[in-house]
């Protein structure tokens, strides 16, 4: 076990190098002068060159994108040219933000989607089965936008439970927020909520069929213990990576829920860095979201690991 | 006394396709407390859908249509699962085919053991695990009991699998094919365990194989099932001695015996396929192959009849098949035709060597670290001359297999050097030249994956004339069908048209069909069923003799090998251990290996008598092969220090044989007896 933890860290390691570097190219061939955006129309060709000599622009790309690198490990994230402000402390805040909403997504569609596809799997080919199935897909083929707008319209308006406006200000903590929380968690957890059940679905049909299974029944065991204890360990392994696939998409990949509920994440900060060609902004927000899917994907190997002897036991 | 399983007029339909399928048709038995029941019959027989009935857990598909299943005086059908669950965990169990399949991969064995005691508390939970290790004579149960399935042996799991069954302490129990999956050394040490608890505890038990020779050694009673039918049952005495089924007989006559060869005995095959349970005979299912057919057998269907206190027969003819008026059985194959020997060489390996690399981490990688590499075949030399077979045998890990794929040239490096006809063979089949490709073909273990699907019989049959010879002629195509007895028309048949022993007929016709020198037959009957076993192996003598070619025969089936060599290469990790003419090879001196191989084959024979001689432990990993003779760490006649340090010598007796170890013949002729004793068949 401990050399594949070493191992997948080492992956880690090199995918955010490698994950980096494109990140840095990608923002550099974007078209726009820095130097330009930054002074604005009217500046002079001498100012434009001393800004960019400060800048470090007009050093090799390897050059720049080591010192970007080196000033990104070492938390020094550089200052948006939109706000004129240090880039951290606002990323920081909207990454907060983001993993709150996600806490609680996860917190939904994980519970209540294995549980469906639990279900559904046990039933396979039955009506349950078919209802399941039908009704997650039909929840997985709406836009975000359409949910989000049937979800305010029926729990903010009519029943007035939860606020249709889901700006948080910054500094919130989890509990002030959590009333904002649930309606937007709830749009992005019926997203997910297909994903997560049809993969469990599939994962509980596969294993039922195993002759391991047909050795538990045939001890005698009662159907909950063949259930929880025998099939459902080994049907969930599919499942953890697609969980983690979701992590990735609610931290930086928000967008449409974000804005229909107003909600102050990565996803929009990312959306209103693209907007201003704010490159620190972006290198940054993007580069949260690498982290992020990272170490998603880390947690769940590692957590595949556990389950699984083989891996655990090389 | 109450019989353990009862059950009546059984039948057992399948729905699925376009009709229901009879799998099991009125099928009954009984099995009294301590009693073991054999249950017979190949692939479609039923067998394995009535043990599944028995257990009442039949796939969704499968109805109980009829009759009445009772275990201990308790009926079963009608019964709901939540009142079958108990029953499975006190009345029935079963030990399944594939231990490692029937284990759940991501719990410790010891969790498996225990969790059916409910009520037990942890430490207890562990002291039980442990015991019911012990109980099926594991050396380290606290370390099994920690381990997951996959760390430990095959025959460990099946060991598992039997405590698991056990420790409900049923009343009856099911076991499926336990062995089929385990080597032989492996298979005989488990057997012995099976008959000694069974023994022990009396339990009554239902077991379901296909291998004949099982059932001689365990079976008190046995019933013969063909295609969905039961056609035979009687005590093993009566049926093994005095079958009165055609089929009975023919299953009986279809697999050489060890020890005997094809210059001696004619097999007697049982021609035609098993039918299929969609379509099966409507009178008497065994008439389409049936040697001693009359016409009422195609009207209607034969009644189950006494043939005494205890056996039934369902057969219009077995009184005379009793009386002696008819014989039921195959006629034999004809004896191969007396060719002059030639002394030519047809394939000559010397020094042969094969290695697979193994991959390397990136760390190992970055860290330029050498290949590790495993050595699967080491120092193997051997003859084989023109028209003649040379057979050879191993378990798993032998490296049978490699060098196999060495020799057609599938491996990427392998020292050493392999001549066919005289002329050195590139190592890698790309660098060989049309001729080399003709004058050497292979048959594979499983048809299926030799076959294309998408091509005809014909197009698959005239592409290698076409290819190596230059011919496109129907005609000839026609000509290769006949050779291996299929009629023209298949030629525009697909394999998926055809039964499985018929796809091993087209793969064996299309290799001859470039007029080889030699053939490779990698396990060419082990994925056939028994009755079609014996025709295939007819063919491939037949054949050799008509065309003079040469045969590299591989297998794990030491009677097979026996039956079809001249001479029996014995194969462990990865070095030859024995070389023999096939007539020596039953007889002392043996190479302790050869002498454990012998001794733990389940003879043909429910009379016959066999030295037990029993491996420890697991072959060894070829990752780190032993030092000295590979064979020192399981071997029952190590004499010390010499066999761990030193490489054994070649020692060769008068007759022939080759032996490698550092006993002297001489000795190991004095202190070895005749392993195993069988009455000869006419
Ligand atoms: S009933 Fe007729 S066809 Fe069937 S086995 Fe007996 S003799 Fe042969
Ligand atoms: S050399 Fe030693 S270990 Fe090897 S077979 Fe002979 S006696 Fe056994």
């Amino acid at each position: 076990m401990p050399r594949y933890v070493l191992r997948r860290l080492g992956f880690l390691l090199l995918t955010l190098l490698l994950t980096s570097s494109i990140i840095f190219a990608i923002t550099q061939v974007l078209p726009g002068d820095v130097a330009r955006v930054i002074l604005g129309r009217e500046a002079g060709e001498a100012a434009l060159n001393s800004l960019r000599e400060e800048l470090g622009l007009n050093d090799p790309l390897p050059v720049q994108y080591l010192r970007w690198l080196g000033n990104f490990v070492q938390g020094d994230w550089g200052e948006s040219f939109s706000t004129r402000t240090e880039v951290r402390p606002l990323v920081q805040q909207r990454l907060g933000n983001s993993l709150m909403l996600a806490a609680v997504t996860l917190g939904i569609a994980v519970p209540v989607g294995i549980a469906l596809g639990v279900i559904a799997g046990l039933n396979e080919n039955t009506w349950v089965d078919s209802v399941v199935n039908v009704s997650a897909l039909s929840v997985v083929g709406l836009p975000e936008f359409v949910t989000g707008i049937l979800l305010i319209e029926i729990f903010a308006f009519r029943l007035g439970f939860f606020p249709a406006n889901s700006s948080i200000r910054p500094g919130t903590n989890f509990v002030e927020a959590l009333p904002m929380l649930i309606l937007p968690a709830l749009t992005a957890s019926l997203v997910l909520l297909g994903y997560i059940s049809r993969m469990t679905r599939v994962g509980v049909i596969g294993e039922i069929s195993k002759p391991y299974v047909r050795t538990a029944r045939l001890k005698g065991l009662s159907r909950w213990s063949v259930t929880y204890r025998h099939v459902l360990r080994n049907a969930l392994m599919p499942t953890i990576t697609v969980i983690a696939i979701s992590f990735g998409w609610l931290i930086s990949g928000l967008i449409v829920v974000e804005n229909v509920y107003n909600y102050p994440g990565l996803g929009r900060l990312m959306l209103f860095a693209i907007d201003r060609r704010d490159l620190p902004l972006l290198q940054a927000v993007a580069m949260l979201a690498v982290l992020a899917f990272a170490f998603a994907n880390l947690a769940a190997d590692l957590f595949y690991a556990y389950l699984n002897p083989k891996i655990r036991l090389q | 006394m109450i019989p353990a399983l009862s059950v009546e007029d059984l039948t057992v339909k399948y729905r699925n396709g376009p009709g229901p399928v009879t799998a099991v048709r009125e099928v009954s038995l009984e099995i009294q407390p301590g009693e073991v029941h054999g249950l017979v019959g190949e692939s479609g027989s039923g067998k394995t859908t009535l043990a599944l009935a028995v257990m009442r857990h039949l796939p969704e598909q499968a109805v109980i249509t009829s009759g009445s299943i009772r275990v201990d005086g308790q009926e079963l059908i009608g019964l709901s699962p939540e009142r079958l669950r108990p029953i499975w965990g006190s009345q029935i169990a079963m030990v399944p085919q594939d231990p490692l399949s029937a284990l759940n991969p991501t719990l410790r064995i010891g969790k498996q053991l225990s969790e059916r005691f409910e009520a037990l508390s942890r430490s207890d939970a562990r002291d039980k695990a442990i015991e019911l290790l012990e109980m099926v004579q594991i050396a380290d149960p606290a370390r099994v009991a920690r381990s997951y399935p996959h760390q430990i042996s095959g025959g460990m799991q099946q060991r598992v699998m039997i405590a698991m069954a056990l420790s409900a302490e049923p009343k009856l129990l099911i076991l499926d094919e336990p062995t089929t999956g385990l080597d032989s050394t492996t298979e005989a040490v488990v057997l012995d365990l099976i008959r000694e608890l069974m023994r022990a505890r009396q339990t009554a038990t239902l077991y379901v194989s296909h291998s004949l020779g099982v059932i001689a050694q365990f079976a008190d009673r046995l019933t013969v099932l063909y295609a969905s039918e039961l056609v035979e049952h009687g005590s093993k005495m009566d049926l093994f001695e005095n079958p009165l089924h055609p089929y009975t007989c023919g299953l009986l006559d279809s697999v050489p015996r060890l020890g005997e060869n094809k210059r001696e005995i004619q097999l007697r095959s049982i021609e035609g396929r098993i039918p299929s349970l969609e379509d099966l005979p409507s009178a008497c299912v065994f008439a389409p192959r049936c040697p001693v057919v009359i016409d009422i057998c195609q009207e209607t269907r034969p009644a189950l009849e006494g043939a005494g206190a205890t056996r039934q027969v369902r057969c219009y003819r077995w009184e005379e098949t009793r009386a002696g008026e008819i014989d039921p059985r195959q006629p034999p194959a004809p004896p191969p035709l007396e060719r002059p020997t030639i002394a030519e060489t047809a394939l000559q390996i010397e020094n042969l060597e094969v290695r697979y690399d193994q991959p390397r981490s990136l760390a190992e990688w970055l860290r330029r670290s050498p290949r590790q590499s495993v050595r699967a075949v080491d120092n193997v030399r051997l003859t084989i001359r023109k028209g003649e077979t040379l057979g050879l045998v191993g378990e798993s890990g032998s490296g049978k297999t490699s060098l196999a794929q060495a020799v057609v040239g599938l491996v990427d490096s392998a020292e050493g050097r392999v001549e066919l006809f005289g002329a050195e063979l590139p190592t890698q089949i790309k660098h060989r030249d049309r001729e080399t490709l003709s004058r050497l073909q292979m048959v594979m273990q499983n048809p299926d994956e030799a076959l294309n699907p998408y091509l005809t019989v014909g197009q698959s049959l005239s592409r290698p004339l076409a290819l190596l010879r230059g011919i496109h002629s129907e005609e000839e195509v026609r000509r290769l069908l006949e050779g291996v007895r299929l009629p023209p028309e298949y030629a525009d048949r697909y394999p998926a048209q055809l039964s499985a022993g018929e796809k091993q007929r087209v793969a064996i016709a299309r290799a001859f069909a470039a007029m080889p020198g030699l053939v490779l037959l990698d396990e060419p009957v082990s994925s056939l069923d028994v009755s079609v076993q014996a025709s295939i192996l007819n063919l491939l003598n037949r054949l050799q003799t008509e065309h003079g070619t040469s045969l590299l025969l591989i297998s794990h089936d030491i009677s097979v090998v026996g039956y079809m060599s001249e001479t029996v290469g014995v194969l462990y990790l990865g070095q030859l251990m024995e070389l023999a003419p096939s007539e020596n090879l039953f007889d002392p001196p043996y190479h302790p290996y050869t002498e454990a191989l012998l001794s733990a084959i389940p003879l043909l024979d429910p009379k016959a008598t066999q030295e037990r001689v029993r491996l420890r432990g697991g072959i060894p990993s070829s990752l780190e092969p032993p030092s000295g003779c590979p064979f020192h760490t399981r071997c029952p006649r190590f004499i010390g220090d010499i066999c761990i340090e030193q490489t054994p010598p070649w020692q060769e007796d008068k007759t022939g044989k080759r032996i490698f170890c550092h006993i002297p013949v001489s000795d190991l002729r004095r202190e070895q007896g005749q392993v195993f004793a069988m009455r000869k068949r006419e």
